[in-house]
């Protein structure tokens, strides 16, 4: 979306990231979504009187996996509680990060290369979850609540962007890429349904050039396309107050999914007053050289490197293609593409099939062996599966494994190949002898006539160039 | 520093540590409160510029633990000590607003 | 009455048994508790049951360990699996634990026999024992008087003879003031050296756990079972506990020991002449004394009165009535916090809550909070600078014997003055033990207070004994 008359959006996010610790970040309860309420809780997560913190080595290990990956500065850090009042926070505190967070100056290229400044990567705890009963089951109108502590006390990174995005796609960009990061670092599995990110974003809007205008904190958005959403509602609607000659007001607003816009939370006036002061119960974090190079040595490519190596495999590549290419770094795909196109698949193919077939059933994926992989779409560039095919049989790999030519066999995808498709064409040919004339004239378009016939026999399960071969091979 | 305290302060800071205090009290822990505040001016004339604070006694650094899940508490033990509580959770009267 | 370590010998060696010592403990206890008010709740049955089965092991041969079948109370900040834990607040009324701190834990293990929970100041905000909510302790030497506190209760228990040692907490001199006025041996060990998990936070960067005792031989016993490094408390001590008991005839010869002018400015004549008195037994038993002046003392009560309260504004914002404790409904959740809390909480509790609060709220924490903070620092550093040249440090635990009920109620300030001459050590992280010497008004005792680095238990435990043989108690 382009906002109208010379005004352009400044944007700043703020996304949390559940880390995928086996823990928590002070207790040793389960990190784990979606077990019984109530049933993954201990003295320290549920801030029982005398109950103490003590902090995950994996959870700052992670923390710093992300500080590395976002080319942040680590350094020493200290705790802080962030004090306010709300029944799903235990202690009626928050352990987090403040004036010294772990990771702070770091930046993110995105692919379309711009570049966003990381202003601070920093640990703090989650909070449990409400249900709200009575009412419509949202927070305002409901009669009670009902707590969960399971989350309390999962560990989270917090990743605060400068205030250098311009637009919603800029934003969905951002968050999609360092999604990936998080991914790939092993911090996350960004899920973002299950709510293990969720991002808030500060928007304001200005004229070219112009200082920043005031801002509004959009919170807990809980998706991209909510994200998105909220961003261009939120900027439109700042832009109709002040020409209207109004002024933006500093304030939290909330997102509403449903009816597809921001409304007022808090006002700068209502703000709380945290009065943060050190977690006394807990130390300093000063992570030396050592730990910190164990950690930046045990990190894989990171998704932009990744995308650019796989990039490099395919000559002069199309924009679909290069579409593609990002999503098999998005689903950590490459392994299988790498696989195939050193066993000589066509990289394009080999990339084709993964962005499709393998991203519809990404969840199937660890059924697949790439070899398998490899053997499948080296049968279809060879002519001995069609396309249809060649999908048939990686969906049947997905689902429950096995072997390509098994399974090809099993389907009856086999006799279709050389010798059955050769009688095919041979019999069209005798059938259609005006068609077949005029390509032997040089009339090419009729090859697609001829592909069109053998797929209406075959119930589309010849291979379109084999047709071709069998045709030129008759010529 | 000299005892800044008012009433209006006090009544404040009442609210952000969810107290409700009667007219009463207000007025005695302004009283009260401004002395203490009034006895910490003898810290007020020192010029401690550049002293570091100290918020924990001693440096210890990076203490952690593994990563490794150890037994949480009975649900039913722990319900069982809450003032409300319903399907297996904490039961609250109507929270008033989203947290900060 | 016999001594914790003559009773854990006659237990380990059969010639008395855990059973008798506890019937014994629970009859002074039936005795006197009413007219004293030191136990909140006594677990018999659990009691009963562990002296069993100490005797039971000991008559199967097995080592039952250093507190073999000794009847032990436990102030009521520390959570005892099952056991009502009130901290002397209606906001905890009636709660039990579904978990133990690691010092019951410790005792356990050690054979000690706890027998119940002692009373204390209301979240361990007092320094008479006045502002629990189940009501006062009284002194057992002059039950018109009070036992101090926070830690009245526990001191009360070993004074009244009802238990040869009990487990109080010190952030600010809750253990040696109490000890003191109650005329008993008490230590606030170094911070970190005992484990505070399951001690109901007050101010987490000065609160410690640590003994009472008749005399310092169990003092050290005590303290030596209790101590050492505990992975569910990150401010924990990573080193071995020191070895206290081997070293408490160790004497003070060849030490340096000076004797601090703010330690005995403002207190009554009878307990400075009590603390020049124990510089000449010191001396006698080879020490050499010095006298120092350490000016930053006198900002310790400032910085403690900000410090303090800003942590407990912030621990003490759990009890909002969500998950435990008491609740008084409302409407909403905040107005059901807020009549929670003020029904909950007791006046010195809300004034410390509210002093805390304002002193780390938005353009107050530079002036109090932070400027406090510093102020810590240069108290760390005087005492720093003072240990480059002595080995300890002497003066008053107190200004006064114990006070009468009431006499520093209406003015917060008058109480707190109570505590000045033990808050440094607190501040410092450093260790302290208050050891009777001498007599004062009414012909009560005088704690006389020996101030250590951290680490110093060893060396403190060992001065404190010269001073009790001195005064004719071997
Ligand atoms: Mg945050
Ligand atoms: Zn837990």
């Amino acid at each position: 979306m382009t906002l109208p008359g010379e005004w352009e959006m400044v944007v700043g996010l703020e996304v949390h990231t559940e880390l995928k610790t086996a823990t928590k970040m002070f207790c040793g309860c389960a990190n784990q979504f979606g077990s019984e309420p109530n049933t993954n809780i201990c003295p320290v997560c549920l801030g029982l009187p005398g109950s103490l913190p003590v902090l995950n080595e994996r959870a700052v290990e992670l923390a710093m996996a992300i500080g590395v990956a976002l080319h942040c500065r680590i350094a020493s850090s200290t705790f802080h509680r962030k004090n306010y009042f709300y029944p799903d926070m235990p202690k009626d505190f928050q352990i987090t990060q403040y004036d010294l967070p772990i990771n702070s100056g770091g930046y993110l290229d995105l692919p379309d290369g711009s570049h966003v400044s990381i202003e601070r990567a920093h640990l703090e705890e989650d909070t449990g979850k409400s249900t709200h009963l009575g009412g419509t089951g949202r927070i305002h109108g409901a009669d009670r609540s009902l707590v969960d502590y399971n989350r309390s006390g999962v560990p989270l990174v917090e990743i605060v962007s400068a205030p250098d995005i311009r637009s919603s796609a800029h934003a969905r960009a951002y968050a999609a890429e360092l999604r990936g990061i998080l991914i790939a670092t092993g911090a996350s599995d960004g899920r973002m349904e299950e709510g293990s990110m969720r991002i808030d974003a500060n928007v304001s809007v200005r004229k070219p050039n112009a200082p920043f205008g005031t801002r509004c904190e959009i919170k807990n958005l809980n998706s991209l396309r909510s994200l998105h959403r909220a961003i261009d509602y939120e900027a439109l609607r700042q832009i109709d107050v002040i020409e209207d000659g109004g002024t933006i007001r500093q304030e939290t607003r909330h997102w509403d999914e449903i009816f597809g816009e921001t409304s007022t939370m808090r006002t700068k006036e209502e703000a709380e007053d945290y009065r943060y002061f050190r977690e006394p119960d807990l130390v300093d974090l000063d992570p030396n050289q050592a730990w910190q190079d164990r950690v930046r040595n045990g990190l894989p490519p990171m998704p932009a490197e990744r995308r650019q190596k796989l990039t490099a495999r395919l000559s002069e590549p199309s924009q679909a293609q290069l579409e593609a290419v990002e999503v098999v770094i998005d689903l950590g795909l490459e392994n299988f593409v790498n696989a195939a196109i050193d066993a000589g698949v066509e990289p394009a193919l080999a990339v084709a099939r993964a962005a499709n077939e393998l991203a519809a059933g990404i969840e199937m994926t660890p059924n697949l062996a790439p070899e398998a992989f490899s053997a499948t779409v080296l049968m279809e560039q060879g002519g001995a599966l069609s396309a249809t095919q060649s999908k048939t049989v990686l969906g049947e790999l997905l689902a429950s494994g096995g072997d390509p030519k098994s399974i090809a066999k099993a389907k009856g995808f086999e006799q279709l190949s050389s010798d059955s498709l050769g009688s095919t064409v041979a019999e069209l040919i005798e059938q259609n002898p005006d068609e077949w004339a005029r390509y032997r004239e040089g009339d090419e378009k009729l090859a697609q006539f001829f592909i069109g016939q053998v797929m209406k026999l075959t119930k589309g399960q010849a291979n379109g160039k084999a047709v071709i071969a069998e045709l030129q091979a008759r010529r | 520093m000299t005892s800044p305290l008012r009433r209006e302060d006090v009544a404040h800071v009442a609210k952000l540590a969810r107290l409700s205090l009667s007219d009463a009290e207000l007025d005695q822990f302004t009283l009260q409160l401004g002395q203490i505040l009034e006895h910490a001016n003898d810290m007020s004339s020192l010029d401690l510029e550049g002293v570091i604070p100290t918020a924990h006694p001693f440096g210890l650094i990076n203490v952690v633990r593994d990563d490794v899940v150890r037994p949480s508490l009975d649900r039913d033990e722990v319900l069982a000590m809450a003032p409300d509580a319903e399907d297996g959770r904490f039961a609250v009267p109507r929270i008033m607003g989203e947290a900060p | 009455m016999k001594t914790a370590h003559q009773i854990a010998i006659d237990v380990q060696s059969g010639a008395g048994s855990a059973e008798s010592e506890l019937e014994r403990t629970l009859g002074v206890i039936a005795a006197r508790n009413e007219e004293l008010n030191v136990f909140l709740h006594v677990d018999e049955d659990g009691a009963r049951s562990a002296a069993a089965s100490i005797d039971a092991r000991v008559a199967k041969g097995e080592n039952v360990g250093p507190l073999a079948g000794v009847p032990i109370a436990i102030k009521d900040n520390m959570c005892q699996r099952g056991i009502p834990t009130t901290c002397s607040s209606r906001i905890l009324e009636g709660w039990r634990p579904p978990y133990s701190a690691t010092v019951i834990d410790r005792l356990l293990a050690a054979g000690a026999v706890p027998v119940g929970k002692t009373n204390l100041d209301e979240f361990a905000m007092g320094s008479s024992t006045e502002t629990s909510a189940f009501g006062a302790t009284r002194n057992p030497l002059d039950p018109t008087r009070v036992p101090g506190g926070s830690s009245g209760g526990s001191a009360a228990a070993v004074a009244a003879d009802m238990t040869s040692i009990a487990v109080g907490s010190d952030t600010g001199g809750s253990i040696r003031q109490p000890a003191a006025l109650c005329g008993l041996v008490g230590m606030k060990p170094s911070y970190g050296l005992v484990s505070r998990y399951g001690l109901i936070a007050f101010a987490s960067s000065l609160d410690q756990i640590g003994p009472f005792a008749k005399n310092v031989m169990d003092a050290a016993i005590l303290l030596e079972a209790i101590a050492g490094h505990d992975p569910m408390d990150s401010t924990s001590l990573p080193e071995p506990p020191p070895s206290l008991v081997a070293h408490v005839n160790d004497g003070v010869a060849g030490k340096r020991i000076a004797l601090v002018r703010e330690l005995v400015d403002g207190a009554d004549p009878d307990v400075v002449a009590s603390v020049e008195r124990a510089v000449e037994a010191l001396k006698d038993a080879g020490a050499t004394i010095v006298e120092l002046s350490i000016p930053e003392f006198r900002l310790g009560l400032s910085a403690y009165y900000l410090i303090a309260p800003a942590e407990a504004s912030s621990n003490l914002a759990r009890y909002d009535g969500v998950r435990y404790g008491l609740r008084v409904d409302a409407d909403d959740v905040a107005a059901m916090n807020e009549a929670t809390r003020t029904a909950g909480f007791g006046a010195e509790v809300k004034r410390r809550i509210m002093l805390g609060t304002y002193a780390l709220s938005a353009g107050y924490y530079d002036a109090y909070y932070g400027q406090a903070l510093k102020v810590r620092t240069q108290m760390i550093e005087a005492f720093k600078r003072a240990y480059l040249d002595v080995d300890l440090l002497i003066g008053a635990t107190t200004p006064s014997v114990a006070f009468e009920f009431g006499s520093k109620t209406s003015d917060p300030m008058a109480m707190y003055l109570s505590d000045v001459f033990t808050i440094p050590t607190n501040l410092a992280g450093d260790a302290a033990v208050s050891v009777p010497f001498g007599s004062g008004e009414a012909d009560l005792p005088v704690g006389v207070q020996l101030l250590g680095p951290g680490r110093s238990e060893a060396q403190l435990f060992a001065a404190a004994r010269v001073l009790e043989i001195a005064e004719g108690r071997s």
